[in-house]
């Protein structure tokens, strides 16, 4: 039997959430390792295990992945959530592959919203608010209109393909993100809304979202100051 | 039969110039429409086809592509450059990573204020010295074949070599120490395709310099 999935990371969101995430929505069970100290760290990277020098690392499959991007591709594909390839299904080229290129550009873009709160946090106290006021911002006016419309213009359930996937997932995230800035975000995309309503429903979703989960709270100081002082920066 | 593929963006490197190695490579050839007034990117997106309000976009397959490793996993994907299952793509991506990030700090370096260019500077070949050029050279030592995956070319052996090439730019010394970085970026240059990249008169964007910046600053990126 394979072993499980094993996480090295902060005990906190940062770059390795949204991997959690998918994991958890792929009701796949898994491992962590928490860094607290400067030593673990060290002796991660003493030992060779962090490609370059970084976390996030997922032991998987025999491999010491690290890059939230490679991890989260390679997680997507093996856990049927990256539409369909047009190797093995006998596709057309054409129909297969819009599917994986537009779960790549929605992902890609919630990924970069993600990352202006992830970011956010090591920022002092003013530019802090500054930048948490901007994702909103942003997430109104430029990310969410655009999910609402890919939403409306088909009807479907899901954004890609009529398929749950990799992008339905991190959109959720990004959007439980922001109303944790702003409750009232979604106030005009009625079908984000419903979109929400669905996909948090999911059985595993849910699950990961009851108390008690793997799931992590937003960052805090203390998350900051342990990050910082195993990081040293 | 298919159109070529149409690159939109700004007259320089920034995050399309990966995208034209990558095409030039794999022997595609691609069609460019330059943004060089404000007009020409209010444009596109008046017309709905920066999906994001961003580029770059690429025209291909009947699609409008953005968002920059969307686009590049799509032509490594339709191309064969990205290995040839799950784990391959997964080390291939994983270096592929690694290269944006070096990249990146490179790419912005010009953005850079004036007293802190100094420091970030130092930052960036401290950083490509002691953990990105190493990583690379030790996977090459590891199998000592002639690519990074699979003993075959892929996306990551043509990004790392890109890379190379500004890490050059900004100090040739720089890659003193990396034999098989050396001989791999010799390699990968002398591939048909990526040599007629290299000629003058190619498609590939020179260094940013001092317009180009007071161009990004009007389009504020």
């Amino acid at each position: 039997m394979a072993a499980k999935p094993k996480l090295w990371y902060f005990r906190g969101r940062g770059r390795m959430e949204s991997i959690r995430w998918l994991l958890a929505a792929a009701g796949v069970e898994f491992e962590e390792e928490f860094l607290e100290t400067r030593e673990q760290y060290e002796k991660l990277q003493k030992d060779g295990r962090l490609l370059f020098g970084q976390v996030p690392l997922v032991e998987i499959d025999g491999m010491e992945l690290t890059q939230t991007r490679a991890i989260l591709s390679y997680l997507a594909t093996k856990y049927n959530l990256h539409g369909k390839d047009p190797k093995e299904t006998g596709f057309s080229w054409i129909e297969s592959s819009c599917c994986f290129v537009r779960i790549d550009m929605y992902a890609e873009d919630t990924l970069d919203l993600m990352m202006m709160v992830v970011v956010a946090a090591f920022k002092p106290p003013e530019e802090k608010e500054e930048s948490l006021a901007s994702v909103v911002k942003k997430a109104k006016t430029q990310h969410f209109p655009v999910f609402e419309k890919i939403l409306k213009d088909h009807g479907e359930d899901f954004l890609v393909g009529n398929k749950f996937s990799w992008a339905d997932i991190q959109l959720l995230e990004a959007i439980l993100m922001v109303e944790e800035l702003d409750a009232s975000v979604l106030s005009d995309f009625p079908l984000l809304k419903e979109f929400k309503t669905r996909t948090n429903n999911i059985p595993t979703i849910k699950k990961f979202l009851q108390p008690g989960s793997q799931r992590k709270l937003p960052p805090d100081n203390h998350y900051v100051k342990v990050v910082r002082n195993v990081l040293q920066f | 039969m298919s159109r070529k593929p149409i690159l939109h963006y700004f007259n320089g490197r920034g995050r399309m110039e990966c995208i034209r190695w990558l095409l030039a490579a794999a022997g595609v050839e691609f069609e460019e429409k330059l943004i060089e007034k404000p007009e020409d990117l209010n444009k596109l997106k008046n017309d709905g086809s920066l999906l994001f309000q961003q580029v770059p976009m690429v025209e291909i397959d009947g699609m409008n592509l953005v968002q920059t490793r969307a686009i590049l996993n799509y032509i490594a994907t339709k191309y064969n450059l990205y290995g040839k299952d799950i784990k391959e793509r997964a080390l291939i991506d994983m270096y592929s990573e690694g290269v944006a990030d070096l990249g990146e700090m490179i790419m912005l370096l010009p953005l850079c204020p004036a007293a802190e260019k100094d420091a970030k500077v130092t930052f960036i070949r401290e950083k490509t010295t002691n953990r990105f050029l190493p990583a690379f050279e030790n996977v090459l030592k590891s199998h000592g074949q002639d690519y990074l995956v699979g003993n075959k070319l892929s996306r990551a052996d043509i990004h790392l070599v890109e890379l190379l090439y500004y890490v050059e730019e900004l100090d040739p010394s720089l890659l003193a120490n990396f034999p098989l970085l050396k001989a791999l970026k010799a390699r990968v240059s002398n591939l048909p395709a990526v040599k007629k990249f290299l000629q003058p008169g190619s498609q590939r964007k020179p260094p940013t310099d001092e317009r180009q910046i007071e161009a990004r600053k009007i389009f504020k990126f």
